[in-house]
């Protein structure tokens, strides 16, 4: 904490004025009870307890003498306009009421000697207060709880004798019961106190307010100003605010109002400041804030030009600083009691005004007290009692109040001694703290702007303070800010003060970076600093000492000049590395083409820039040495760049790097990355500056550009490669690694459409174009992943022509190694190649079938043991011609072949939509009863393309023949005749007739008539047949008619079955048969007849 | 009159800035910088209430001591001026948008509306 200045209000002005009470009688010290009374008196004084200030004095103690009471102001001047000591005296001093604690009981034995000493107490104290109005009164202190009021005899009696005793009114007249309530009758009694203190006040008022009639306008105008602010004082003190609001403000009037000349405009300005800072705190307290702030704007504007004694400027300012300082500590503290603030009336406002009112005085304070004066003795400043008697008056003519002062020569000295006073005040010290108030208030009502334009002239502040390490601290932390926005004028400015901040202390790496950005781009500093600037950038880099910087100190810059002599011949500290994210002169830019890699150089400060190694990292570092230039140059070669050197960046143009390396296979599907390059500044053996920029580079502005290129519509001439424009380059950091389409042609030979079930071939050519050798190329066939499963499951691939697939194989075939394929010597990355052939499938043929009677009708169902034809139908729907093979018929165990079946169709060919039938006599034996249907067996074909090759292998396909339906009959009868009949001739035809039943069988049957036949045998006959017996019945037809002819009808009835009919039966005799005509005799007849 | 006038960027930064020559130019481009503060408040504080009524002139922005400045974020007869001036620069085929203004016209405006160096 600083210690009070001369320019701190006062703390009597600025505490909230409570009425003064004084305790009396009580011993605190050694007297347990009166202990406890003080500290229910003092403790938990919370907002609900009247706004009273306790003080226990000895019963003794002398109170500040009144001095006697003026009876006329005819002939009085007075001398100044308030006394310094008169509110502290009011607060501290002289009470409202003073309070007699004394311990005596109603019933006391010695009552009468108590109650004369009592009576003497109060004297002393009442001689004490000689010509005031101070109230006193009288505690007693009892052990007794007392009775109600009027019980108690003795007690009414004895205190009426006590007032009188005290001469005291019954009102000032209490009783404290030491007992269990002593906080409640504490209270109590303060509000009593409280009541008498009001009542003082009120006198008091009164009697100033008296005075006013005396007074004349002329030689009294101070004392009018002082009867305001002592009537409104009192009113505090009364805890009449509005009413003492109203008496500042009238007081505040009146101080303008007063005559004003050099000697007492501080006497003036002292009381307004004062008045102002009473009227804006009672403002806040009413919650009128608006008020306050337009009556300290008034105050301003009115005491602004009121600067008084122009050698003692620097006091006006100090004085200006401290009421805007004061109004934004009131402002504060007004928001910590609840008020609310906006961004852009808030007290941080007020302590930046204090801050540059400080600023002034620190400068006025430099500019008038430059001058080598010792301070005079004697001291011009010391007064008889060490304090002045007037507020903003002047030591040396104390209550002087003409215009002129009394004494030139004094007046002279005393601004002399205040001069050299000013001096050693820590301006800076106090500017510092103003300005970090400010800042803490900004950041608090979200003006991050203001904020930093706070913080920068702190680290100014501190600058001039000569702390640089603070100044740069702070510089460095809004640079930042300034350099996103793009501020250039104001970046610049803050660069500035931090460039001379790190010259004077020597410190190399901030030297250099700060060098570096002031000469860039991003500066707005004329050519000429620029190049002053890069030179000493160059000295610096080859480990000499810069020329000090202009507008140092010059004492300062000769210490700097020894510490920089000092870290040059201080070896092994010279290797520094930057990092030059966002501001360096040199942007850069990089793009990043599959393993080939730009890198954009330009320099943008007034002289060319030589460096020795450039460098880029990558995100793997395997590949940082391909990029990297390097050149080892001796520590003068600095000086003389040569423009068309590789190694040699020249103002304004841009040069081009490139790089190039293979990528690895391991990185293939990740992102390379740019992750930072760097770029090395003089040598190892003078100073080595690492220039590091993060990712791809580029500096602050060159973001924005791109953008701005982007949306720019000049015309971009096509410029050589070599100076590629900047701003069309945009930086890209990082880039994917892929696997190129290699250069290898994979061709697919095979006919479509596939047939299914076929083995379809497949031929896989691979060629390769490489210039170089592709070692393990692998191929993977087979279905692609992610069909159908159904497709999965039935698909098999093998590598083996001549084999056929079954269900071990699988549906791809993954990495088939194929080996190295010619030619080069390099080795290759692993290229993939993918090729997806969707092969359409149809079905190769059809196959129907269908259960005929041997008579080759269809038959819906089969009887049992008797014989009946399965004819199967291959309908080729291939758009190839297929190749029968062979085919097999499988029979079921409930079927058997009544002959070897034999394939009929074996080394068909069948063309597009042909069909190749076959047929096979099948005959069922017994089922058990109740079976309805039965399997008839598999169909196998064996096929294969006609058009492929000779040894492609034949693929069998099965065909599940259908189930049929299977029924068993009583009766069987067969016919046996010949297979044709000759007209004339005798035609035998034998029926077998056959009982398939356990039981006996009664037959009848008969035979009808026909024209075309005559016949010989039974032509109606009735038989009985044993049990699988079987019956013969022979005829001899004669056929009448030549072609084909139908057979006599055989009617046949069961007479046990009549379900059976003749009709069921007859289906398996012949029905017809062929007759041919009459042999040769009969034709030579019809010739010989011809 | 105006002793500083600054047409800023909608991304902050200053897209013509030009003061009294007679005084200190760097104290003149804080107090245009600090008072984007209130006036990025401003405009986000109306984009909430009312984004199409929203009023362009944004009003005194600082009570500072010297000086008041006004905001104004692209039509009041003191900007009408600079506001007609501002479009014809954006008219002007050659501008590129964000640039820095550089035209004579501009300046000249600009000018008129300064206070005049003595």
């Amino acid at each position: 904490m600083m210690s009070p200045t001369q320019w701190d209000l006062p703390p009597e002005l600025c505490c909230r004025p409570m009425a003064f009470v004084a305790l009396t009688g009580l011993d605190v010290t050694y007297n347990a009870i009166h202990r406890a009374i003080w500290d229910a008196f003092c403790a938990n004084r919370r907002a609900d307890r009247v706004p009273i200030s306790f003080k226990v004095l000895p019963g003794d103690h002398e109170y500040p003498k009144c001095r006697t009471k003026r009876t006329s102001y005819e002939w009085y001047i007075p001398k100044g306009i308030l006394k310094t000591g008169w509110m502290n005296k009011h607060l501290n001093l002289v009470p409202a009421l003073v309070v007699l604690f004394y311990e005596l009981d109603w019933d006391d034995p010695v009552w009468k000697e108590k109650q004369s000493e009592c009576a003497t107490k109060v004297e002393i104290v009442r001689t004490s207060l000689q010509g005031r109005n101070t109230k006193v009164a009288v505690v007693l202190i009892q052990k007794k709880t007392p009775l109600p009021p009027g019980e108690d005899l003795v007690a009414s009696e004895r205190a009426a004798s006590l007032c009188n005793a005290c001469d005291l009114s019954g009102k000032s007249l209490f009783v404290l019961p030491h007992t269990d309530h002593l906080v409640g009758y504490i209270i109590r009694l303060e509000n009593a106190f409280y009541e008498h203190a009001q009542t003082y006040y009120y006198t008091e008022i009164r009697r100033v307010k008296s005075h006013k009639e005396f007074l004349n306008k002329t030689t009294h105008q101070l004392l009018f100003v002082r009867h305001q602010f002592k009537i409104a004082f009192f009113s505090e003190l009364k805890q009449d605010t509005q009413n003492a609001l109203k008496y500042y403000r009238t007081a505040y009037s009146l101080v303008h109002e007063l005559r004003t000349h050099e000697t007492n405009m501080l006497e003036i300005k002292t009381m307004a400041g004062f008045t102002n800072y009473k009227i804006c705190r009672l403002c806040f307290q009413h919650n009128t804030p608006l008020d306050a702030i337009a009556q300290f704007r008034k105050h301003i504007d009115l005491c602004k030009k009121k600067i008084g004694s122009a050698e003692l400027a620097f006091e006006h300012t100090a004085w200006m600083s401290k009421q805007f300082q004061s109004f934004g500590d009131l402002f504060d503290e007004a928001i910590k009691l609840g008020l609310t603030a906006i961004q852009t009336q808030n007290p941080g406002f007020y302590y930046q005004q204090a801050a540059y009112y400080a600023q002034e005085r620190k400068q006025q304070a430099a500019h008038m007290c430059a001058h080598e004066v010792r301070y005079p003795t004697p001291d011009p400043l010391e007064t008889l009692s060490g304090a002045l008697d007037f507020y903003g008056q002047r030591a040396w003519r104390q209550g002087h109040q003409s215009i002129d002062p009394p004494d030139a020569e004094k007046e002279k000295v005393g601004i002399q001694a205040l001069q050299v006073k000013e001096k050693d005040v820590p301006h800076s010290e106090l500017i510092i703290a103003l300005l970090s108030n400010a800042v803490a208030q900004f950041k608090k009502y979200k003006c991050p702007r203001m904020k930093s334009h706070l913080m920068v002239q702190m680290g100014e502040e501190y600058y001039h303070a000569k702390d640089y390490t603070k100044a740069l601290k702070l510089l460095d932390y809004v640079m930042c800010d300034y350099r996103t926005e793009r501020w250039w004028s104001l970046l610049t400015s803050i660069l500035g003060t931090a460039l001379r901040c790190s010259y004077l202390m020597a410190h190399v790496k901030d030297y250099i970076t700060y060098s570096m950005e002031l000469i860039g781009r991003a500066s707005t500093l004329w050519e000429d600093q620029k190049s002053r600037i890069e030179k000493n950038l160059i000295k610096v880099l080859m480990n000499e000492v810069p020329e000090a910087e202009p507008d140092c100190d010059p004492a300062s810059a000769k210490a700097a000049q020894a510490l920089w002599s000092d870290r040059v011949s201080l070896a092994g500290s010279n290797r520094f590395t930057i990092e030059v994210q966002d501001y360096v002169p040199f942007g850069q830019f990089i793009l990043l083409l599959q393993c080939k890699l730009h890198l954009y150089l330009k320099a943008d400060c007034p002289h060319p820039v030589r460096f020795s190694k450039l460098c880029v990292s990558l995100s793997n570092q395997e590949y940082n040495q391909f990029c990297v230039v390097e050149e080892s140059c001796k520590s003068q070669d600095i000086l003389e760049p040569l423009s068309q050197e590789n190694m040699c960046l020249v103002p304004g143009k841009t040069r081009k790097y490139s790089f190039k390396f293979v990528a690895k296979t391991e990185d293939v599907g990740k992102k390379i990355e740019i992750t930072a390059v760097d770029l090395m500044l003089g040598t190892d053996n003078g100073r080595c500056v690492l220039l590091n920029w993060r990712g791809g580079g580029g500096d602050a502005a060159s973001s924005h550009e791109a953008i701005q290129a982007a949306r720019s519509f000049r015309s971009r001439g096509r410029v050589p490669e070599q100076h590629a424009q900047w701003d069309t380059v945009s930086i890209q950091a990082s880039t994917m690694i892929i696997s190129r389409v290699p250069k290898i042609s994979v061709q697919l030979s095979h006919k479509p459409p596939a047939l299914s079930n076929e083995m379809y071939c497949i031929c896989v050519s691979i060629q390769s174009n490489e210039k170089t050798v592709a070692k393990d190329v692998k191929l993977t066939a087979g279905l692609k992943p992610g069909q159908d499963a159904n497709l999965t499951q039935s698909t098999q691939v093998t590598l083996n022509g001549l084999e056929v697939c079954d269900e071990s194989h699988p549906a791809l075939l993954p990495d088939i190694a194929i080996g190295d394929l010619q030619p080069g010597e390099k080795v290759h990355p692993l290229l993939i190649s993918d090729e997806t052939v969707t092969i359409e499938t149809v079905v190769p043929f059809d196959v129907a079938m269908k259960f005929v009677s041997t008579k080759f009708e269809h038959l819906e169902r089969v009887y049992v043991d008797v014989p009946f034809l399965l004819m199967t139908d291959i309908l080729s729907a291939s758009p190839w011609p297929l190749h029968l093979v062979s085919s097999q018929l499988l029979l079921a165990p409930t079927m058997v072949a009544l002959d070897e079946p034999q394939s009929q169709v074996e080394h068909v060919v069948l063309q597009t939509g042909e069909c190749a039938s076959e047929c096979f006599s099948l005959q069922c034996p017994p089922v058990l009863n109740g079976t309805s249907s039965v399997a008839s067996g598999q169909y196998l074909i064996s096929w294969k393309r006609k058009s492929s090759c000779a040894d492609a292998p034949v693929v069998t396909t099965v065909v599940t023949l259908s189930h049929v339906m299977v029924e068993t009959i009583p009766l069987y009868v067969h016919a046996e005749l010949p297979s044709f009949g000759r007209v004339r001739e005798s035609l035998p035809v034998r029926y077998h007739i056959q009982n398939r039943t356990g039981l006996v069988q009664d037959v009848e049957m008969s035979v009808e008539p026909s024209d075309a036949f005559m016949f010989s045998g039974l032509k109606q006959v009735r038989l009985r047949i044993l049990p699988g017996a079987e019956h013969e019945m022979l005829y001899n037809f004669y056929p009448l008619m030549a072609g084909y002819q139908n057979l006599p009808l055989l009617n046949i009835s069961l007479l046990r079955f009549p379900t059976v009919s003749g009709q069921l039966l007859r289906r398996f005799l012949p029905s017809r048969i062929f007759v041919k005509p009459q042999g040769r005799q009969a034709e030579d007849a019809s010739i010989a007849a011809a | 009159m105006a002793v500083c006038i600054a047409v800023i960027a909608k991304e902050n930064y200053p897209l013509y800035i030009r003061s009294v020559p007679t005084q200190n130019e760097l104290k003149f481009h804080y107090t245009v910088h600090t008072s984007l503060d209130v006036v990025e408040e401003k405009i986000s504080a109306v984009g909430k209430a009312m984004a199409d009524q929203r009023e362009l002139y944004l009003g005194l922005l600082y009570p500072t001591e010297d000086y008041k400045v006004y905001g104004y974020v692209t039509n009041s007869k003191m900007f009408r001026k600079l506001h007609n001036s501002f479009t014809d620069v954006m008219c002007n085929p050659f501008y590129n948008p964000g640039d820095t203004i550089q035209s004579k016209a501009f300046d000249g405006m600009v000018s008129v509306m300064m206070v005049q160096a003595s």
